[in-house]
């Protein structure tokens, strides 16, 4: 509160012109503007496409791969080497080369979110599988579940807390590779507004977005610690 | 319930080891840290490798995968399901072989009955003590109707007033279930009170006790159970090698 009036004062105060320092009163007014208009939704809605897909993509396919890597010693030890190449990699500098392989369009932020998504959750159920005490499965063998039971029923759900960390990381960092993409090579979405307003020098626009971008990281974080608490609040 | 038999069971810690123990008795194996007693339970459990025999009822089992030998197994640590309250942890076996719901909590429900630890259905094992603990891992091994029962340890992080009434139940349910049961231990109260035979291991080698060096008579409780039992083993084991 103390911060919306701080900056509300300095904004009246027009030491710094209205364009380059809109008012909190402006950005509201124009957040309202956007929402009427449907200009904000439109955008909103193209991002968080793209976000879904590729995050839900990208994660499903690193728990997948986490899976066979975590509880096969030979599969990991085959891929662990090209995986630990690829990772450092920031996802952005896959950018040029992806956008020769499948071209400037939607697809574009999807693979990049794809990308983004998919290692670290791929080293977080890696990790929890790996993770799981080994008398624990010792003594559901003992008492008479095979391989793939031991997977489902116990392996599987002890290392929940760890594949849930990789999603609550990167669903944040999706909407910050969407929103990236989008100043760059895409011409919808919330990243592509703001580009639009700062040729137009609409500060107030931008910080509309950024505080939608605020919310969508936070929101999609959230999400995922309720849901890791759901499921494990009884037992951790 | 078997017969269980080791023949020249060789492997990191045993040469050419020979075992028997007897149906439905409770057999407890005592020796020092790093002894191999953990080993020699693995063994009949088939965790680990070796070389040798290992016959249930005369019948070989070397093959047999460790889902299919029909033992329920008390670890040191207990390793209970920590994602899985007492209930589910003690119908995981029965889950596994896919029976009935309604059978399943039936048994569940006398395995707690008998354990007295019904209360504590469903608790998860993080908001259990450790004699609570102990209780959970009892039912869940039994639930399987196994037809070996192998304690590691059980007791280690139990004091003194819930272990002797946890030996006691234990001991209790054995004979009512008539389980052959190898209890392993390094603690010499323990075995006065558990073993039908005893059994002395070290350095991979194997010796009968006759049970009476373990009678109470004497033993205030004052002394340390560790110097005690290097000392009757060093005296009894030196020389007296055979094959029990």
């Amino acid at each position: 509160m103390v911060f919306i009036l701080l900056w509300e004062s300095i904004a009246q105060l027009n030491v710094v012109p209205n364009y380059i320092f809109p008012a909190f009163s402006d950005v509201m007014l124009e957040f309202y503007h956007l929402i009427v208009s449907g200009i904000l939704l439109a955008n909103l809605l193209c991002s968080l496409s793209r976000v879904l897909i590729g995050f839900l993509l990208g994660a499903a396919a690193g728990i997948a791969v986490g899976i066979v890597m975590g509880s096969k010693d030979v599969i990991d030890k085959s891929f662990h080497p090209i995986f630990s190449i690829l990772y450092p990699i920031p996802v952005l500098g896959w950018a040029p080369l992806l956008m020769i392989w499948i071209g400037i369009n939607d697809l574009l932020p999807v693979a990049l979110i794809f990308l983004c998504s998919f290692f670290p959750v791929l080293y977080n159920t890696i990790t929890g599988i790996k993770s799981v005490d080994r008398e624990v499965i010792k003594a559901a063998r003992i008492l008479g579940a095979s391989d793939r039971k031991i997977l489902s029923s116990v392996v599987l759900p002890l290392a929940v807390p760890n594949i849930f960390t990789g999603l609550r990381l990167e669903a944040g960092m999706a909407w910050r590779v969407v929103i990236a993409a989008e100043m760059v090579a895409i011409p919808t979405g919330i990243g592509a507004l703001m580009m639009r307003s700062e040729s137009l020098l609409r500060m107030d626009v931008i910080i509309v977005c950024l505080m939608v971008l605020s919310v969508m990281c936070l929101t999609f974080e959230r999400f995922f610690q309720v849901m890791e608490n759901r499921i494990t609040n009884g037992w951790r | 319930m078997p017969t269980i038999e080791l023949k020249n069971v060789s492997n990191y810690v045993f040469s050419n080891l020979n075992l028997e123990v007897f149906d439905g008795e409770l057999l407890v194996v005592l020796g020092p840290n790093g002894a191999g007693k953990t080993t020699l339970l693995n063994i009949i459990a088939g965790l680990v490798n070796y070389q040798g025999a290992v016959l249930f009822d005369g019948v070989p089992v070397d093959k047999t995968p460790v889902n299919e030998r029909q033992i329920g197994y008390i670890f040191q640590n207990l390793a209970l399901f920590p994602h899985l309250d007492v209930a589910s942890n003690v119908g995981y076996s029965l889950r596994i072989k896919g029976q009935e719901k309604e059978e399943m909590m039936q048994k569940v429900d006398e395995l707690l009955q008998l354990t007295k630890i019904e209360h504590l259905k469903h608790r998860y094992p993080k908001n259990l003590s450790g004699g609570e603990k102990q209780r959970v891992a009892l039912a869940r091994a039994l639930a399987s109707s196994p037809k070996v029962l192998l304690l590691d340890e059980p007791f280690n992080s139990l004091d003194i007033g819930m272990c002797e009434c946890l030996r006691k139940e234990i001991r209790q349910v054995q004979r009512e279930m008539g389980i052959t049961t190898v209890f392993v231990t390094h603690n010499l109260v323990h075995v006065a009170e558990m073993g039908d035979r005893v059994v002395a291991l070290n350095n991979g080698k194997i010796w009968l006790m006759p049970p009476e060096m373990f009678k109470k008579d004497g033993d205030n409780g004052n002394h340390s159970h560790h110097d005690c039992l290097h000392c009757v083993m060093d005296c009894y084991c030196k020389g007296k090698e055979r094959r029990v």
